[in-house]
Formats: C-alpha cells, structure tokens, sequence
C-alpha cells in the first residue's frame, strides 16, 4: 500500500486518493492534424521508471496535486502543488 | 513430434519408467531467421506454432526475457470466453474460443479445458437491462448465451448468498455455457512443444537491448543479452512492456501498463463448478482444479510495472467475494500475486504493423489475454508471414486511433477497467 504525503493534510494511506494519469499532458490548439490528436487523446507517457502523475486526495482535502513516483519500485521521489514547476523542469 | 502423449505413451511410460523426453529442448540463438518474435508468453509461443502450421515458416525464432510462460500466461485467473458486445469483438474471441475447444487434440497436449460456464451476476435493475442487451447482442453474433433469474442463479451457485439481506442482492444473471477455464501453463507448454516438433527455436533469457535497423530504417533483427539476431520480420508479443520495446524501436504506442493482481484461498473440496463474475464488487471467482478458491478484480489504479499487487486493492476484492460467499470467509489467503497488463483506451486488442517497417506488434489485450491466445497467435502469424492483416484483426490496426473508429469494449466484461 502506498503512503502519500498530501501537500495539504500530510501523510495518508492509498485509499485515500485517486490517480489522474500523468501530469503537464498540454491540449494542442485548433490547428492539431487526425494524428497529433490521437496522440494527445491516447498516447500517454508510460516509462519503466519516474513517472510524473497527478493524484487527488477525493477522501480527504479534495485537492489534486502532482507527484513522481517510480513505476517499477512505486518509491515517490517528489510531490509538489498543481501549478508548480517539477524540481528537474 | 518426438514422441506422441496417449493412454498407451503413459501406460509405457508406467511400466518402464526413467524413459521420459523433455517436452521442447532449450536453444542457442542462431545468427539469422525469417521472423523473430519476442515474447515467450502465450501469444509469442502460439505465433510461432501457426507460422509453422499454417504457413509453412520454420526458420522462426522465440526469444523470451525471462521463462516461457512466467509472464500474465502464468499469472492469470485462466478464464476462456467470448461474451464480448461489439460483432468485431465477438467475431475475434469466439473464434478463440473455438480453437480452444480442440486446442488438446491439435496440440497433442492436455490443457484441461474445462467449459463450466461463465455467470456475470445482476445485483440491480440496471444490471438486468444491461444483461439483456448483452444477451441480444451475444444471440445476433452467434454466440451462446442465456439469461437466468434469480432462482436458476441460486440453484446452479448454492454458496452464493442470495437472501433479501444480502449486501449486493442478486436479481438474475447473464450465463455463457461455452464460457470456462483452462490449464494456462499448459496452453503455453502445449503451443511451445508443439511449435518446436515443428522446428522452431525457443530461446529462453535473451532480453532484447535494442532493435537493428537497415539503411531505410526499417527493422532488419534484434540486440539481445545472447547477441545479435538478423531477422526478415520481428513481431512483439511482449503484453505489459511492450511500450518499453517501442521505444527501442522509436515509436509510442497508445498503452498504459497496470498491475493485475489475482489471489487463491487454501484448497477446499469442490465447492463452485462454474465461474461466478460480479460486476458491482468487481470480482471474478472460480475454483481451481486444485480446490483453491481463484479471486480476482479491478486493476490498481496507477501505472505500474511491478509484478506484485496493492494491498488496498486485494483487501477489496477479498471484500467483495466475501460479501458474495459468507461462507469463503473462513479460508486463509494462500498466495497473491500480480502481472503487467497492457491497458488500451477502448479495451480492444492491436494486432498491427507499427510506424516502422518490418516491425509488427501484438499487444493491448490488458486484463484479457489468456483467452485471445489461440486468436492472438493464429492473426499475428497471418501478419508476419504475409504482411496483410487478417480478416478477423483488420478492425484492431493502430490506425483506428487515429481515425477514431474505436471499438469500445470497456464494460463488455462487467469489470471497470
């Protein structure tokens, strides 16, 4: 089970939260061809390794925030406001 | 075929013991084959099998990672169906289904296929309408199927707790006959011996590094910890890394990869002789030849390349069958496990050439391989040897992303996922 640290309310258990997929996904303008598209619809960033995700704490504050975590080793290297800058932007 | 399994070959075999064969015989990579498929799993080992049967290749090679068959193909609740909505899916399943049907006799192996039925529960009035709409659908593509009230659900799974105070009270349910369980390692045992007797390599910890390419950049072999391997045409079958393998080969693929856990309970006598799906507790069970009680439910919810599951997630799947069968409440906990699946948008398998040439791709079953393997391997082995795709995989190309023409199964298997 996974303990998140909530920027607002601390450390919690994973039942708490819910996962949102990867996080700084931009929607393309008006101007997008059939394929750029697809790819923001339906590709997303999948790696063996650091994933940047959003999360939300539903049974809690309520609040989303966005967190790395490895995907292999589930270990949170950094959790950090929507909004704000990753530590390797 | 090095020797024939039959009633004779073991009565032999029984009197004059220390005489066995190994089923396939491990083997060093050669520098050059037509096709390589990386991949050791169901998939990868039944592609290999029907280029050789139906296509005459045997200069084919399987490279696996790790173990024939340690991925999902052994990880699996080992559920074959077809109950699926969408004709295209029908069509692709219940083809699956048939194969497994004679899978045995036409791999001279056992792989204790057992139709015992598949019964998606009705816990409300929404359920039953869904049910019924599902059923019609199954009826217009051939498929059988039946819908049960609730006193046929209650006679044919004693052990479910159908009382008015039962906390997910059931109304009837939706039943394939034909639907059922069977040996999964097995499955990738038998396809495995069969495709070597037909002279295909199988090659057992050899992790592909990277992909070769030719001066049009198209694919031309593989890296691998075993060296390098020329090949004509290389296909992945590799499930929950096969994003990993595209981008070696500088593509994205429209996957994400999830962790899947499944559970058993200690064995008990027969108990339960069909496969009970709940759609509300999003739980599956059955009971393994064994006697263990087989469990299994949603997805973890987060990207995941772990093959262990959350214990979040296991507590509510064990909620979940409980609240079915009270009385499986006081079983221990034998093992819990997880395997990588490959999630795609609409639940729908890709069986595709991919943007680089050469390069072909099996993947996007997600929570449902083990039943698609003779299908998945019987399309995938038409792509590779012809390069065109099969009649029955022609709708499940990576261009339906692009063009929108998805092929929404997300809720035919009653679980979110």
């Amino acid at each position: 089970m996974l303990q998140i640290e909530c920027p607002w309310c601390g450390l919690r258990d994973e039942p708490e939260f819910s996962y949102g997929g990867p996080s700084h996904v931009t929607r393309p303008t008006q101007e997008v061809s059939d394929a750029g598209w697809a790819e923001y619809l339906f590709t997303r960033a999948n790696p063996k390794g650091v994933l940047r995700e959003r999360w939300r704490h539903t049974f809690g504050c309520g609040q989303w925030f966005n967190l790395a975590r490895d995907t292999v080793t589930h270990r949170i290297v950094e959790i950090y406001r929507m909004g704000d800058a990753s530590s390797d932007e | 075929m090095k020797s024939r399994y039959s009633a004779l070959a073991l009565l032999k075999a029984a009197m004059f013991p220390g005489g066995g064969t190994p089923a396939w015989t491990e083997c060093e990579p050669k520098t050059r084959y037509d096709i390589v498929i990386v991949g050791g799993g169901g998939h990868g080992l039944a592609t290999a099998y029907y280029l050789a049967s139906n296509h005459g290749l045997r200069n084919v090679a399987v490279i696996e990672r790790g173990w024939i068959g340690g991925g999902n193909t052994g990880r699996n609740t080992t559920v074959v169906r077809s109950n699926y909505l969408y004709p295209e899916s029908a069509r692709l399943y219940d083809f699956s289904l048939k194969r497994y049907e004679t899978l045995g006799r036409d791999l001279n192996f056992n792989i204790m296929l057992s139709q015992r039925g598949l019964m998606l529960l009705a816990h409300s009035r929404h359920d039953l309408e869904t049910h019924a709409r599902s059923a019609n659908a199954m009826w217009m593509n051939g498929i059988d199927a039946e819908l049960l009230s609730r006193e046929e659900v209650a006679s044919r799974v004693p052990l479910l707790d159908v009382s008015a105070g039962a906390r997910f009270p059931v109304l009837g349910g939706l039943n394939q006959r034909r639907a059922g369980t069977a040996r999964h390692d097995a499955v990738a045992w038998g396809y495995a011996r069969a495709a070597h007797s037909l002279g295909i390599d199988i090659v057992q910890n050899c992790e592909v590094k990277g992909f070769l390419k030719g001066g049009n950049g198209g694919v031309c072999g593989v890296d691998t910890t075993r060296g390098r391997i020329a090949a004509e045409r290389v296909g992945i079958a590799a499930a929950g890394q096969s994003t990993v393998l595209a981008a070696l080969a500088g593509f994205q693929l429209p996957i994400t990869s999830y962790a899947l856990q499944a559970m058993v309970s200690e064995p008990v006598k027969p108990c339960l002789d069909t496969v009970v799906l709940s759609g509300a507790t999003g739980t599956y069970v059955s009971q393994s030849d064994k006697g263990e009680m087989v469990m299994r439910g949603a997805l973890d919810f987060y990207a995941s390349y772990a093959q262990r599951g959350s214990i979040a997630v296991g507590q509510n799947v064990i909620g979940g069958v409980i609240s079915l069968f009270p009385a499986l409440g006081h079983l221990a906990l034998l093992r819990q496990w997880a395997g990588i699946v490959d999630v795609v948008h609409d639940s729908s398998p890709i069986i595709s050439g991919t943007p680089v040439e050469n390069l072909y791709i099996n993947c996007g079953w997600g929570t449902g391989g083990f039943k698609a393997i003779p299908v998945g391997g019987w399309t995938f082995a038409h792509l590779l040897a012809t390069g065109a795709s099969h009649e029955l995989a022609e709708p499940f190309q990576l261009q339906r992303f692009t063009s929108g023409r998805l092929i929404d199964e997300a809720a035919a298997s009653g679980i979110a996922h």
